[in-house]
């Protein structure tokens, strides 16, 4: 399959990274001929310099016999136009394009009908859903929905003197009264997939499957306190940071907001008359104490400085905040991280990646796609949800007859409203949601892939 | 330094190696040439054996590769290659001297064509077809015949774009489509139905089987080793034009083949390139034509050498059909800068390249310009699309190592006291992987002469040629050999 990357900022690159990966047929266009290097030097891609919107790019960048386009240049507008152009050129074009800004963002289903486009995807607005979901559920790093949001997988970090200290994974569920199960550990930045046996130790990231229901239960039983989050502070006033004010708001949650930049300040203020805006510099101190930080539930760094956001978020955690989430943009799995107390990491470019891969898997074999797709530990490991079809094999045959390739474990198969841990006797039937962990190199597309 | 990673591209390599000599051997079990089958027996075992030895010192290579080992690995892929493909002649004893098997075998894979044979006719049928293989393996190069069979895969994919690079000429090496792979087998695809084009057009003219294979193998690389001492002399005018005509389709860019493919021929015909290179051949032909009017007796005759001759230099193939020593010095001027020119980028010619000596041309108008006009802003275009500032200092850079490294190769070569036509261009024909040079070292005469230094100097001469120098030059730099840094 032939596709076509317009603009090679930061999704463009990490897009290429994994499409690259899955072995597809991909040329990458933009303006600045030195990006265009390192990709090249990166990836095995073709590379042409030029605006992705002019006819002339397009044509030498093969756009005829193109199977989909992916507009993700700074600029919205540039976007647009460049899938508009793409698919006057070729009718039968699959086209996504980056729509970011707040004005456009509500108009965007108007705009995927006017301009045909496949899929108009919002990084900044993705990421503030994942941070809403963070403040809602407090305690866990990170949380991905599968099956229509009835089953979830959380990273949890096991911290020192934790219930789950030096537990081997069996007796797990003694303790948490609820069933769930571990589906990856992340030790030492390497990727493990546990068996019973496996002894939990202090610093382990882990990554646990339950149904949704169960995540209180989870919570509570394991001793972390959830305190609900009444207040929350964000430093830095940019797209994420609106859309985040927009969905806390509509869950009575206060907001402020505070930014250096007094345009940016009035601007917010106008589009958010019940947050509290502030002018002042977030890096400074006296500004987070005397605006209460303190008292604060919650702390969201969203400056578009990583470095900053980092050190917003330490201090923040020194002084005692119960919830910290930072966005990193450059830095997300770099080692030096893991040992900072900086809480939650979100990277909204990695986010809307994952959306377009699915999309992408989804446009190379119409059936038995898969439904949803989450990079997880680190993006070592993948949770992927297939939709049991007639076309799937071993089905109604005992999962323990199956011979399975290596590191893919299942880790929970949904049939209708319940969602069970599957076992040796468990079966696979048509219409069943199913999801599995592959934390290898195989790539999955389909559900066959699963089985040796 | 990822030694590992570079052990396993060098075994997979002689592996390569190891296969391409196995249809020689058939050849002189064939005949029933016992000498020809020890060397070759040999040179397989010698293959295989270090291949091994490679296989099982990066068994657990990590698969980091990037710009410096990209080079580093063609520079030592080629003189390993170079080393075994010379082990055939040696142990067969056709060449007894080492160094001498040396020469025929580098001369052989940078398809330069210059011999040290006195008698090419002595040798056997094996030892010819290995020496014309050579070149047909060198033209399009070795690794991209790897990138075209072994898939890539791993983190670091990028890497093969450095392979390419260094081992296929011109200022500015890109892919025909967006996977690696797939741009290597356009490439070898065109390469191989170009050749057996050719094959079968030398048949049709009578051409004994053996001598159009040979033939064709040598025109495809554009590198001129014959299986006649007279090079291509004896054979009818049809089977040289057939010939002419091939060398100048070898010395186009492969792209514009593909792009034919593509039914894009408007666009190669406007090719800026592709004109000037039709270009010097066509005031060439015309000018040697008139010149050496005066020695052959029809007009017909001296355009047919002439076009030959012109064709076989230009294409820095080396074939030869008259014995250029004895035409006028104009005419033999206008060959050396031929050699110089070469044929164009992305062909399995050598020399300068079209695409260079385009650049330099208007790089050259843009400084005299720019010296009437201070303030004007120039920016130099190569059909139709501005050309990146970094690739013309690339060039202008390439140029002046070219100068330093001709320069002292002609001083080194000159205590064999030979006239300095003699010398100057054996360097430039060994540099621009041509074959003949002039005087005594002139189409119908061989470089036997000169001493074992001086084969050492042409052999580096050969390597860098092929190679566009800076995939050889960085292995003399110690910071390339660092594990760090």
């Amino acid at each position: 399959m032939k596709i076509i990357i317009a603009g090679n900022g930061k999704v463009g690159q990490t897009l290429a990274k994994l499409l690259s990966a899955e072995g597809y047929d991909l040329t990458i266009i933009d303006s600045q001929p030195s990006v265009l290097q390192s990709s090249l030097e990166k990836f095995d891609v073709m590379a042409f310099q030029g605006n992705c919107a002019s006819m002339e790019t397009l044509l030498s960048a093969g756009v005829k016999n193109t199977d989909l386009l992916i507009a993700t240049t700074g600029t919205d507008e540039l976007n647009l136009l460049c899938c508009m152009t793409a698919r006057a050129m070729n009718p039968k074009i699959h086209t996504i394009a980056r729509i970011r800004d707040p004005e456009y963002a509500k108009q965007a289903y108007i705009m995927k009908d006017a301009f045909g486009l496949s899929l108009a995807f919002n990084p900044e607005k993705q990421a503030a859903k994942e941070i809403e979901r963070l403040i809602k559920y407090p305690g866990f790093l990170k949380i991905d929905s599968f099956a229509k949001g009835r089953v979830e997988i959380v990273e949890l970090k096991i911290e020192e003197g934790s219930k789950l200290c030096n537990v081997p994974l069996k007796d797990m569920n003694g303790i948490v009264k609820c069933k769930v199960l571990v589906c990856a550990v992340l030790r030492n930045r390497k990727v493990i997939a546990p068996d019973g046996n496996f002894e939990l130790k202090a610093g382990d990231k882990i990554y646990v499957t339950a149904p949704t229901d169960a995540l209180s239960d989870l919570l509570k039983n394991l001793g972390i306190v959830t305190h609900k989050i009444k207040d929350v502070m964000i430093a830095g006033g940019g797209m994420v940071s609106y859309y985040l004010a927009c969905l806390l708001e509509k869950s009575k949650i206060n907001v402020r907001i505070i930014d250096s930049d007094y345009g940016r300040c009035i601007k917010l203020s106008e589009q958010l008359p019940k947050a509290s805006i502030i002018h002042g510099d977030a890096s400074n101190q006296q500004v987070l104490e005397s605006e209460g930080i303190n008292e604060a539930d919650a702390l969201v760094t969203l400056t578009g400085n990583d470095e900053l956001n980092m050190i917003i978020s330490l201090y923040g955690s020194n002084c005692g905040i119960p919830l910290t989430v930072t966005k990193l943009t450059n830095f997300e799995n770099s080692n030096i991280i893991d040992s900072l107390p900086i809480g939650s990491v979100i990277s909204p470019h990695r986010l809307c990646c994952n959306t377009i891969v699915r999309y992408v898997r989804t446009m190379r074999n119409q059936t038995g796609a898969a439904v949803t797709i989450h990079s997880i530990a680190d993006g070592q490991a993948e949770a992927i949800e297939f939709l049991v079809d007639k076309n799937t094999l071993n089905c109604g045959i005992p999962l323990k007859k199956n011979k399975l390739r290596k590191n893919i474990l299942i880790v929970c198969i949904t049939r209708g409203d319940v969602t069970e841990m599957p076992d040796g006797d468990s079966t696979f039937n048509e219409g069943d949601s199913v999801v599995i962990v592959s934390s290898g190199d195989n790539v999955i597309l389909q559900l066959n892939d699963i089985f040796e | 330094m990822n030694y590992k990673m570079m052990g396993r591209f060098n075994a997979l390599i002689l592996t390569i190696e190891a296969v391409f000599m196995l249809p020689a051997l058939v050849i002189c079990i064939v005949c029933g040439d016992t000498a020809g089958i020890n060397g070759f027996i040999a040179g397989i075992a010698a293959a295989v054996g270090i291949a091994c030895i490679l296989a099982v010192f990066s068994r657990n290579a990590k698969p980091d590769f990037f710009a410096k080992e990209g080079l580093i690995c063609v520079g030592t892929s080629w003189i390993l290659l170079s080393f075994v493909g010379a082990l055939p002649f040696f142990f067969s004893k056709y060449i007894p001297n080492f160094i001498d098997a040396l020469f025929e075998i580098v001369s052989g894979f940078t398809t330069t064509g210059a011999s040290i044979l006195i008698d090419v006719e002595a040798m056997s049928k094996g030892m010819l077809y290995w020496r014309s293989f050579s070149h047909w393996l060198g033209g399009m190069g070795v690794l991209v015949f790897l990138l075209a069979i072994v898939p890539v895969s791993g983190k670091s994919e990028g890497y093969t774009m450095h392979i390419l690079r260094a081992e296929s000429p011109g200022p500015d090496v890109g892919k025909l489509v967006p996977k690696m792979r797939q741009t290597a087998l356009i490439l070898y695809s065109v390469y191989i139905v170009l050749t057996v084009l050719d094959f079968l057009f030398l048949i049709a003219g009578g051409m004994p089987v053996f001598d159009a294979v040979c033939t064709s193998f040598g025109t495809a690389g554009t590198g001129g080793f014959g299986v006649k001492s007279d090079s291509m002399a004896s054979y009818s005018s049809y089977i040289q034009t057939v010939t002419a005509v091939f060398m100048l389709l070898f010395g186009v860019n492969f792209s514009c083949y593909y792009l034919i493919l593509l039914k894009r021929i408007k666009s190669v015909f406007k090719d800026e390139e592709l004109r000037f290179y039709f270009g010097v051949v066509f005031v060439s032909v015309v000018l040697i034509t008139i010149n050496i009017y005066g020695i052959y007796e029809t007009l017909g005759e001296s355009l047919h050498h002439s076009f030959f001759q012109v064709s076989s230099i230009i294409t820095t193939t080396g074939f030869v059909t008259a014995d250029f020593v004895n035409w006028p010095v104009f005419s033999r001027t206008l060959l050396l800068v031929l050699m110089f020119i070469g044929a164009c980028a992305g062909s399995t010619g050598g020399g300068m390249k079209c695409a260079r000596v385009l650049l330099i041309i208007k790089t050259i108008k843009r400084n005299i310009n720019q010296v009437l006009h201070p303030k004007k802003v120039q920016t130099i275009r190569i059909n139709g699309k501005t050309v990146d500032e970094k690739i013309i200092s690339n060039t202008n850079a390439y140029l002046a190592v070219y100068m330093v490294i001709l320069i002292l190769s002609v001083i080194l070569i000159s205590f064999d006291g030979f006239s300095i036509e003699t010398n100057l261009s054996a360097v430039l024909s060994c540099f621009n992987n041509i074959g003949p040079g002039l005087d005594v070292v002139g189409p119908m005469s061989n470089f036997a002469g000169y001493s074992v230094l001086s084969k050492c100097v042409l052999i580096f001469d050969m390597l860098a040629g092929r190679l566009e120098i800076f995939p050889v030059l960085v292995l003399f730099n110690r910071h390339a050999w660092k594990r760090q840094g």
